[in-house]
């Protein structure tokens, strides 16, 4: 299972190959979880995704069909919506893995003789999760607002146009979600690169190679499951996310992801199927595109 | 002998489900899902099916009533207490419990529509939502009638006005609760020489700095009025499609800069908005919470005029107690009480005189209590049909989402 990944990649031990009723046992309240809680939540997606127009009916009156044409709809309609939304969360992830990947570095290996800096850096990446995810992105809004600092700051220096302006643009959404997955990217790359053995970078400076050789052929690879999970970590939810792009936070009209999307039809429009088949759509593009990038980053075992 | 249905509607319905089991492709698509799958899809089905049934009244031996509101839409004191409501309380000895439970029209049905569909409790006995949620609901059979001769202030004191619209003639089931301009606001600090019109929004100084409602009737019914259109009148697609043309040709250009809720008054304080198509009463507010920097004017071509009314949920129980709340905010102290705090126009005759005695300089408020002439230029936005509702809803959604 993909949640295998999140795991910081330890040989796992054989179990006891008899079958065991006691196992099966203590198994069941956890399938019956996952039966009642996403199996049938999905079921009833998919039934939802190919609902059609109910005849006469209301707004919002759909019954049961096999219309697939709504997919077909969907991504003709929003094609766009989908593109970019992967295209934020694909920005987001990489500029989360350059920020948190140095100072993880530094926290993990760097800080490990100054055991009270480290807990204090820690303290520091976690505080943020004490306040609202809300507040935050809706704090960002008004120090980033025209009026604001920064903003005018930065006009007054003339490195923005007077009359340019950073919230409602694709790039505040993009900072937004970066901003709001960092923790997410540095604790897991924090946990792999506390436990690195330096004696073998010191091997590698032994054996002639440059410190950054040795950071690409030692480092990076000693290190690969807690980028694997960070990066899994903070694409995911990105790739949904429908708060920072929303115009009510950082976006505007021209930066809905396919969570504003999902949102605006299930609510506003109520067209449900549409609503629907946009949610598989998302699921099953992340899908992919996970399997293909664990494949590809050479730590299939983690899954 | 048949044996008699239960109680409890949601059951009912799987009992009737269960016995009409027709062997259609449909039904058994849907026995393909597991058995608790097709549990799930009877709660959420969203196919046409009869009307729900009003529920027991068990106001005489229960003296509570849960009323469900917007934010900012009653009057409080420094203690969080609401003193219009601890009077209610005294005067009929029922206890109700006020919660600001209404952030948007379209959040709140989808939060309640399914238990409406089935007739249960939504946890509320009374909610006020806006003129074309309100003509949904009625469509629908989700809100009960009321009884006029329970509530003699309502009778006497409801404004001639709003006596009778076209979702619900007569107001047997819909009673007005406040009431509200939507027109343009701006910044008198940065545009000194003010506003008269929604076309002088699209000014080139104002490029990036303007603001519209994510409200689809108040900004549509701003701009069709600019255009000449008269929104209570029968227009139709082509009126309402050269309009959305302007508003797609304001927000490409970059000339708008956002399309927002509740939320743009943030947006009016910070400054990243200027100009902007607002609501009346929300500037009497910013004005006095954030400074006087604000002015509201009705658009020469006419602004749009909206209300929020109190419905009484289908499967609600305290019907009576509903009854009598909604009379008694139809006291014109009440209703002068309330006004002066959330700044809307009270739907109540006597409402002016008794703010007289208040607060002397609100009652000349044009925003609250408004004139025969500012009131002949704002137009409600007339009631759309199921299918013009989706079309048109649809188009605007298309521009706010940026396809």
């Amino acid at each position: 299972m993909a949640f295998g990944a999140f795991a910081t990649g330890t040989a796992r031990e054989q179990g006891p190959r008899r079958k065991s009723r006691i196992a099966l046992l203590l198994l069941l309240p956890g399938i019956l979880y996952l039966m009642l809680f996403f199996l049938v939540p999905l079921v009833s997606l998919v039934l939802t995704s190919l609902q059609e127009p109910a005849p006469m009916g209301d707004i919002g009156e759909y019954q049961t069909a096999f219309k697939w044409e709504n997919y077909v709809d969907v991504i003709g309609t929003y094609g766009e919506h989908i593109l970019r939304s992967f295209i934020y969360a694909i920005l987001a992830t990489i500029f989360a893995l350059l920020f948190s990947y140095p100072l993880a570095y530094f926290i993990g290996v760097k800080a490990r003789r100054w055991p009270l800096v480290q807990n204090l850096l820690l303290v520091l990446v976690i505080a943020p999760f004490f306040i609202s995810f809300l507040l935050r992105t809706l704090a960002w809004k008004s120090i980033l607002s025209d009026e604001g600092v920064v903003i005018s700051g930065l006009k007054a220096l003339s490195l923005m146009a007077p009359d340019a302006h950073f919230t409602g643009t694709g790039a505040a959404v993009v900072f937004g979600l970066t901003y709001n997955f960092i923790p997410f990217m540095t604790l897991p790359l924090y946990s792999t690169l506390e436990r690195l053995d330096t004696r073998l970078l010191e091997a590698g400076g032994d054996l002639y190679s440059k410190p950054s050789t040795t950071f690409f052929k030692v480092t990076i690879p000693l290190s690969m499951s807690g980028i694997v999970s960070g990066v899994l970590l903070t694409f995911i939810p990105a790739a949904g996310d429908y708060i920072n792009a929303s115009r009510n936070f950082l976006g505007g009209s021209g930066t809905a992801m396919i969570g504003n999307v999902i949102e605006s039809n299930f609510l506003v429009t109520l067209n449900y199927p549409a609503a629907a088949s946009l949610s598989i759509i998302l699921m099953a593009v992340i899908l992919v595109m996970v399997t293909v990038y664990v494949k590809r980053s050479g730590t299939e075992d983690l899954l | 002998m048949a044996k008699p249905l239960p109680e409890d509607p949601f059951i009912r319905d799987l009992v009737l489900r269960a016995q009409r089991a027709q062997l259609s492709r449909r039904t058994m698509l849907k026995g393909a899902g597991v058995g608790a799958a097709a549990l799930t899809l009877a709660a959420c089905s969203t196919g046409a099916q009869d009307k729900p049934k009003p529920a027991e009244d068990i106001s005489d031996t229960d003296k509570t009533v849960r009323w469900d509101n917007w934010a900012l839409y009653l009057d409080v004191d420094d203690d969080g207490n609401y003193p219009s409501l601890e009077g209610f309380e005294k005067q009929t000895g029922i206890k109700a419990t006020y919660t600001e439970a209404v952030d948007d029209n379209d959040t709140y049905y989808g939060k309640v529509k399914d238990q409406l569909k089935l007739g249960q409790d939504i946890g509320c006995d009374v909610v006020c939502l806006t003129d074309w949620m309100i003509a949904r609901w009625i469509r629908f059979g989700y809100g009960q009638e009321l009884d006029r001769t329970r509530m003699p202030n309502v009778e006497s004191n409801l404004v001639d006005a709003l006596k009778n619209v076209d979702f619900d003639p007569g107001r047997k089931i819909s009673i007005p609760w406040q009431g509200g301009f939507a027109g343009i606001a701006w910044n008198k600090d940065e545009i000194p020489e003010g506003l008269t019109s929604v076309s002088d929004l699209w000014d080139p100084s104002l490029k990036g700095r303007v603001g519209v409602l994510s409200e689809m009737r108040d900004t549509m019914g701003c701009i069709m009025q600019d255009l000449g259109t008269q929104i209570d009148g029968n227009w139709g697609d082509a009126e309402f499609t050269a309009a959305i043309d302007v508003l797609q040709k304001q927000v490409t250009d970059g000339q708008i800069r956002n399309i927002k809720g509740n939320s743009y008054k943030e947006d009016l304080v910070n400054g990243d908005t200027l100009a902007a198509i607002v609501w009346s009463g929300d500037i009497t507010q910013l004005n006095a919470e954030a400074g006087e920097h604000w002015d509201f004017a009705v658009p020469d071509k006419g602004g749009t005029l909206w209300n929020d009314n109190f419905i009484v949920p289908i499967g609600s129980g305290h019907k009576k107690n509903a009854e009598d709340l909604i009379n008694y905010y139809y006291d014109p102290e009440v209703a002068a009480m309330v006004a002066a705090w959330v700044n809307y126009i009270p739907p109540v005759k006597g409402a002016k005189e008794a703010m007289m005695d208040l607060d002397p300089e609100l009652a000349d408020n044009q925003l609250i209590f408004p004139s025969d002439a500012t009131l002949a230029n704002t137009h409600l936005f007339r009631t759309l049909s199921a299918a013009e509702e989706q079309k048109y809803a649809t188009q605007f959604q298309a521009i706010l989402l940026g396809a």
